[in-house]
């Protein structure tokens, strides 16, 4: 069945067959008469990673959990399971994920592929350090265990490796143990750039969670004053009396039932919530009990925020900077952004560590994320960002990208030619391609 | 837990069968899934096990071979509490009525094996004095249409037989219940666009069909309320606008 297949951020939208097994075995089957396909997850990432070039493999309905070991702390999940299901199953035992993205809605494959990255990135390392092994179905049909210690070349290419290697199948995660569904959680505000960095670094020295929020609304003057959000998970004892340890599931309140209009997101709509946000977190600095998905995934509140955008699309420019020229970096690119006019809901500041795959986004560095709708003016913006990132030895998220050029790309990503290697090894050249690895001349 | 209360599903490879599975485990209830794929009842079983931690017994049964339904419930480590028919099989249309082996596939999995087997649990349960029998029908079996007619016979055939046992075991102490589910989203109707506000997920299905089975009240029941008068309407249709319309 061909169907129009977008990313989360609506942009860029393809034509792509889409295919649905609901076994191992008819994926199987299926994929032995595909070429130029890519396995989908969620369609959570930003741009055009999860659509195939020719076909694209559904992986939702292999959503079965298949085993959970209580004394180690493994849970093995078929690919297509989401992170909130692993949550809701877990939790309540006294089970979480080690490294969990912005959002629960996306699936365990995905995570993987993209080797996603938490607010405790820079102590605990992305999605992948917390894996233990994954089942992937190789271009040429084998099914292989791939992990440290069996297929170590193909699993380091698979972390983060946007489904190029083959379709994640099953993943055995491991999990760390909590006392409670809650966060304790501390906000400080701060009043330009440099106390934002000040404070998130402080914040990092001390805290499991960590993440800095920035207002960039247009014309405020000193650029970067923000929040920045601590957070730990709270033990049993320091929840008030009566409170239940994991918090009761709650029904979604809000939803976006449409695409809004164009201009409604403007410079002065985001000003005013900005400033909002602001103010609301100087008032409460102290600390606070949070629900985790409160904490976690405070826009998941929001059905199809996506919409916010209008029919357009936006896009999510999420770049890394490594030390030390990170906080001039960031800087830099937060003039340009505020001199461009334009007016971006989000920018969030954090420092990243290592990342565990080849083509693993994290590297040591402050990451910066910026969302923006789509006009040409943003991708001439984009475009000259791009050249601040590549010239101060920087990259961009994949899981994020729907636009850059592959120059930009090949500079930021030095595992690239042994990823490639592996590609052509496998078979997988030519055969496994998305709109991504395509645009970006992936061989 | 010895004295839980138990449960057979039988087309425990489907998705009904599988989110029904799960909201009877989550219930503290002992679950088998009984299937001819062993291998997907596994995979339903072990997922089970994770989510709601206590794992369903898995048995193979294929739903055509009727002559071993005696042997499979007396073979059964006790009689269940309730039994829960899933099995379908929606067959096409236009490739039935011009394949008769085809035909009869559908109207043996539909109609001749469901209620063949819920007859060998229904006398079992009768000299016991308790149980409860689901079966899950269809919309498409209130009235046979020129776009489904040989599946929605075989499940008429299956209403009317659910309806009769159900007269027959009212007074014995065996509540048997029909479930429509109308369209559900699943393997079966993956190929298909379904109307929104008519379509339930399996869950849906599998919370109606747990409740219905707590409530112990024998009667025929469409999961969405909204089918009621649709198919009323389709039914008290005269045969002479009926035969106009496209449906």
């Amino acid at each position: 069945m061909t169907a129009d297949l977008a990313g989360w951020g609506r942009y860029p939208r393809h034509n792509s067959n889409l295919l649905a097994p609901h076994s191992v075995a008819a994926l199987c089957a299926m994929q032995a008469s595909l070429d130029n396909y890519v396995a989908r997850g969620a369609g959570r990432a930003y741009g055009d990673a999860g659509i195939g070039l020719g076909s694209t493999i559904a992986m939702r309905a292999l959503n079965r959990m298949r085993d959970f070991d209580p004394v180690n702390g493994l849970v093995t999940v078929e690919a297509g399971v989401s992170l909130e299901e692993v949550i809701d199953a877990l939790l309540p035992r006294g089970w979480f994920v080690p490294a969990v993205p912005g959002t629960r809605f996306v699936t365990v494959g995905g995570m993987v592929a993209a080797d996603v990255h938490g607010k405790n990135h820079h102590r605990t390392g992305g999605f992948g350090a917390h894996v233990a092994s994954l089942k992937l179905l190789a271009p040429r049909g084998e099914l292989l265990t791939c992990s440290r210690d069996e297929n170590c070349a193909l699993f380091d290419a698979t972390i983060g490796g946007m489904g190029l290697t083959g379709a994640i199948v099953e993943v055995t995660l491991r999990l760390i143990r909590v006392e409670t569904g809650w966060v304790r959680q501390r906000t400080v505000a701060t009043r330009d750039l440099e106390s934002t960095l000040a404070a998130l670094a402080k914040a990092e020295a001390e805290a499991t969670y960590s993440v800095a929020w920035i207002d960039i609304s247009p014309g405020r003057r000193p650029v970067g004053r923000g929040v920045v959000l601590l957070g730990e998970h709270a033990l049993a004892a320091e929840l008030p009396e009566g409170q239940p340890v994991v918090p009761p599931r709650r029904a979604r309140r809000l939803s976006i039932p449409v695409e809004l209009p164009e201009g409604l997101l403007n410079r002065w709509s985001v000003g005013a919530f900005n400033t909002l946000y602001h103010c609301k977190a100087a008032l409460r600095g102290e600390a606070d009990l949070v629900r985790w998905d409160s904490y976690f995934f405070p826009l998941d509140a929001i059905g199809n925020w996506n919409r916010m955008y209008g029919q357009s699309g936006f896009l999510q420019h999420q770049c890394v900077v490594p030390w030390p020229a990170g906080p001039e970096v960031v800087a830099e690119i937060l003039d340009r952004v505020a001199a461009a006019g334009c007016a971006p809901f989000l920018a969030v500041l954090k420092s990243l560590g290592a990342g565990a795959g080849d083509l693993s986004f994290p590297m040591p560095g402050l990451t910066l994320t910026i969302d923006l709708r789509v006009t040409p003016q943003v991708l001439c913006l984009l475009d000259e960002l791009d050249r601040i990132v590549v010239a101060a030895g920087g990259r961009l998220y994949l899981a994020k990208d729907a636009r850059q050029s592959p120059n930009t790309f090949r500079a930021g990503y030095p595992g690239l030619a042994d990823f490639e290697a592996l590609r052509r090894e496998i078979g997988a050249t030519g055969r496994l391609t998305s709109r991504l690895s395509e645009r970006l001349a992936i061989q | 837990m010895t004295n839980a209360s138990r449960v057979l599903i039988v087309g425990g490879a489907s998705d009904i069968g599988r989110a029904t599975a799960k909201v009877y485990a989550d219930r503290g209830w002992n679950v088998m899934l009984a299937g001819r794929n062993v291998a997907e009842c596994e995979r339903n079983a072990d997922d089970i096990a994770v989510r709601a931690g206590r794992r369903p017994d898995v048995t193979g049964l294929d739903i055509l071979q009727t002559d071993r339904f005696a042997a499979f419930v007396d073979g059964l480590p006790d009689l269940p509490d309730t039994v829960v028919c899933v099995v379908g099989l929606l067959g096409d249309q236009a490739r039935d009525q011009s394949d008769p082996a085809r035909a009869a596939l559908t109207m043996r999995s539909n109609f001749e094996g469901p209620a063949l087997l819920l007859d060998a649990f229904a006398s079992r349960m009768a000299s016991r004095g308790r149980g409860v029998i689901v079966g899950i029908s269809s919309v498409a079996g209130d009235r046979g249409r020129s776009s489904n007619y040989i599946y929605g016979s075989s499940k008429a055939g299956f209403s009317a037989f659910l309806s009769g046992l159900r007269h027959r075991l009212v007074r014995q102490g065996v509540c048997v219940i029909t479930v429509k589910p109308g369209f559900v989203r699943t393997k079966m109707t993956a190929h298909m666009t379904l109307p929104r506000r008519l379509t339930a997920e399996p869950e849906e299905v599998a919370k109606a069909i747990f409740l219905a089975d707590q409530a112990k009240r024998p009667r025929s029941l469409y999961v969405r309320s909204v089918w009621r008068p649709i198919m009323t309407i389709i039914r008290i249709l005269p045969e002479s606008l009926f035969l106009r319309t496209r449906l």
